[in-house]
């Protein structure tokens, strides 16, 4: 059943673009897909871990400015007349070293942090965020600040002087975000079913107990963080190179809050919430507009949606999903629950 | 017991002090090899916080921690661990949001070898682990008698089942010496019982055990050797029946007698 309705998902999201002839709904489902990337990486500490990252959008830009200026080359004067410049590199390139910087980068905050928990950590990655926004907005000769980076090339793939493909139509973008998104669905998910998701979920759940049984909790934060961090960072490279224009605002905090609601509507913690959410959350404001609802409307049916998932649903809407298969198939007839095993008492 | 078996854990003159607050003062005891100790004294005698102090959770004010030969003060409580030293908490402390089995598969961290690229790259071993570590977790709910609840939330156990649970989550980690920090509070005179049966199958396995506890009916009849606590030091040591006549002892918790 299970399979079924996998491959049943799968069969959809390959075949899309080649029925759906609306290309305005084409590019809205790249920007979701973009969007749910970063929301999955979030979840991976937010849900698993526990540790709410405000910040997370701090990771999503450095992967698009690091991937946009690897790309497009650039020159800056550290000191006066000695310039430090790099030319620009192939696309697939910088978009590796965005994801590299950016998990670096993860990788530092967690380390940082690896004495803060719950509001301490909000404020290192919040502080964090607005820090990387501010360099963005103000060192002028790297970032252009407020005029932004123009023209980001597009990905070419190809073999030397020969066969090049140019991911520049909207149907190769989708199917490339439909990629990084698979890879980094089964990424994440081998590491929530293995020992080292374990360790988080045993630090989000009792980080004393934890520890006396030999888990080394910080390393294991650090490890979430960088993980985390570098695919957020790969979402951020592809949207640089899909929009081709990148500008201080990719680190606006909307953008953390849209990836928050994402995972918490969803489902936090569980592998297909951001997905979820990420889908209802993502396409909702453009169904309603379709739909000729006024815009103020759109925005109040929005809001309204998410109060009532988070009051009713407040494990998000995969876990109420997952508990309602299960009573189904408990009151299909399933064995009740087993008499405890315990030996009997003296 | 007077078997002349090794020193296995030394606390050498242990001082914790809480800002002005001595909670122990020049604490020394040895723990032998095999032996089931215990630990008793009035509350406030400053019994969890030498637990605290062994596991690494607090760090002492003066003097030394040691285990077979080697210093415990300023290691983290995960290295701690990693050495064979594992302590169950006062409060019930469980993963109370996950499986029972998954509580104990989690204690299992130490016995696993999986590294994150490994993972991250999907290698077969870690599944072949995954497989061997579900068995072993399994084993060991038997063990302890919890395996008919292995799927069950942890949060949903009823509280009897939580302690066990909580013992479960240690053994995984294959300690050398368990500390039990009151294990039996709360529980009825049954399940007590039940429970002084399992320590005895878990001596068995060749583990030390120091156990912190009020329940005398299970300290009497559990300990080879019983230390006794008041205001932070040792006012008795020996064998549970020389325990019970001590005058220390029965002054700590009945008062003086009236002249």
């Amino acid at each position: 059943m299970k399979r079924v309705l996998t491959l049943a998902v799968l069969a959809l999201a390959l075949s899309l673009p080649l029925w759906l002839s609306s290309l305005y709904v084409l590019h809205i489902l790249i920007m979701t897909g973009i969007f749910i990337i970063a929301a999955m990486s979030l979840n991976l500490l937010l849900g698993y871990t526990g540790q709410l990252s405000l910040g997370h959008v701090a990771f999503f830009g450095i992967g698009a400015y690091t991937s946009s200026l690897v790309s497009l080359g650039f020159e800056v004067h550290l000191l006066p007349d000695w310039p430090l410049g790099l030319a620009p590199k192939p696309v697939w390139f910088g978009m590796l070293t965005g994801v590299l910087l950016a998990a670096g980068c993860g990788w530092v905050i967690g380390r940082i942090s690896f004495k803060v928990r719950g509001a301490y950590f909000v404020i290192v990655s919040v502080s964090f965020a607005e820090v990387v926004r501010l360099i963005a907005l103000n060192w002028l000769e790297l970032t252009q600040g407020p005029m932004a980076l123009n023209n980001i090339p597009v990905l070419r793939l190809g073999v030397p002087d020969g066969f090049e493909f140019a991911f520049l139509r909207k149907p190769a973008n989708y199917y490339l975000v439909l990629t990084v998104a698979i890879v980094a669905y089964l990424l994440i998910r081998r590491l929530v079913n293995s020992r080292a998701g374990r360790a988080m979920v045993a630090l989000r759940e009792n980080e004393a107990l934890a520890a006396s049984v030999g888990i080394d909790v910080t390393r294991y934060l650090v490890l979430a963080t960088f993980v985390s961090a570098g695919i957020a960072g790969a979402a951020g490279a592809l949207y640089a190179h899909y929009v081709r224009i990148v500008d201080p605002e990719v680190f606006s905090f909307i953008y953390t809050v849209t990836m928050v609601i994402m995972v918490v509507t969803g489902g936090k913690g569980t592998l297909l919430g951001p997905i979820v959410g990420g889908l209802l959350f993502g396409l909702l404001p453009e169904i309603l507009r379709a739909c000729g609802i006024p815009p103020e409307i759109q925005w109040v049916s929005y809001g309204v949606l998410m109060i009532l998932v988070v009051s009713f649903l407040p494990a998000g809407i995969v876990p109420a999903l997952a508990a309602w298969w299960q009573l189904r198939g408990d009151a299909a007839g399933a064995p009740a629950l087993a008499a405890s095993s315990r030996p009997p008492p003296p | 017991m007077s078997q002349p078996s090794a020193i296995e854990l030394s606390l050498d003159r242990l001082t914790i002090r809480f800002g002005g607050l001595t909670a122990v003062d020049g604490l020394s005891f040895q723990v032998r090899q095999g032996e089931i100790a215990s630990l008793i004294g009035p509350n406030g005698a400053g019994k969890t916080s030498a637990f605290n102090a062994i596991t690494g959770y607090i760090a002492p004010a003066a003097g030394s921690v040691s285990w077979r030969g080697r210093r415990l003060d300023g290691l983290k409580p995960h290295q701690i661990a990693a050495l064979g030293v594992v302590r169950t908490f006062q409060k019930t402390s469980v993963f109370a949001g996950l499986s029972v089995l998954d509580n104990v598969l989690i204690g299992l961290h130490l016995r696993s070898k999986q590294q994150p690229l490994a993972i991250l790259l999907g290698s077969g071993r870690v599944a072949a682990e995954e497989a061997a570590l579900a068995a072993e977790a399994l084993g060991i709910l038997h063990f302890i008698g919890l395996a008919a609840r292995a799927g069950q939330l942890a949060s949903s156990l009823p509280y009897g089942d939580l302690r066990l649970l909580e013992v479960a989550i240690a053994l995984a980690a294959k300690p050398k010496l368990l500390l039990l920090d009151e294990p039996v509070c709360g529980l009825n005179p049954v399940e007590t019982a039940g429970f002084m049966q399992l320590i005895d199958r878990i001596r068995g396995l060749g583990m030390t055990i120091l156990l912190v506890e009020h329940d005398m009916k299970m300290v009497m009849g559990v300990s080879d050797r019983i230390v006794c606590l008041n205001e932070g030091r040792v006012i008795a040591e020996g064998a549970p029946a020389d325990i019970q006549k001590h005058p220390e002892v029965v002054r700590a918790y009945l008062g003086r007698p009236r002249t």
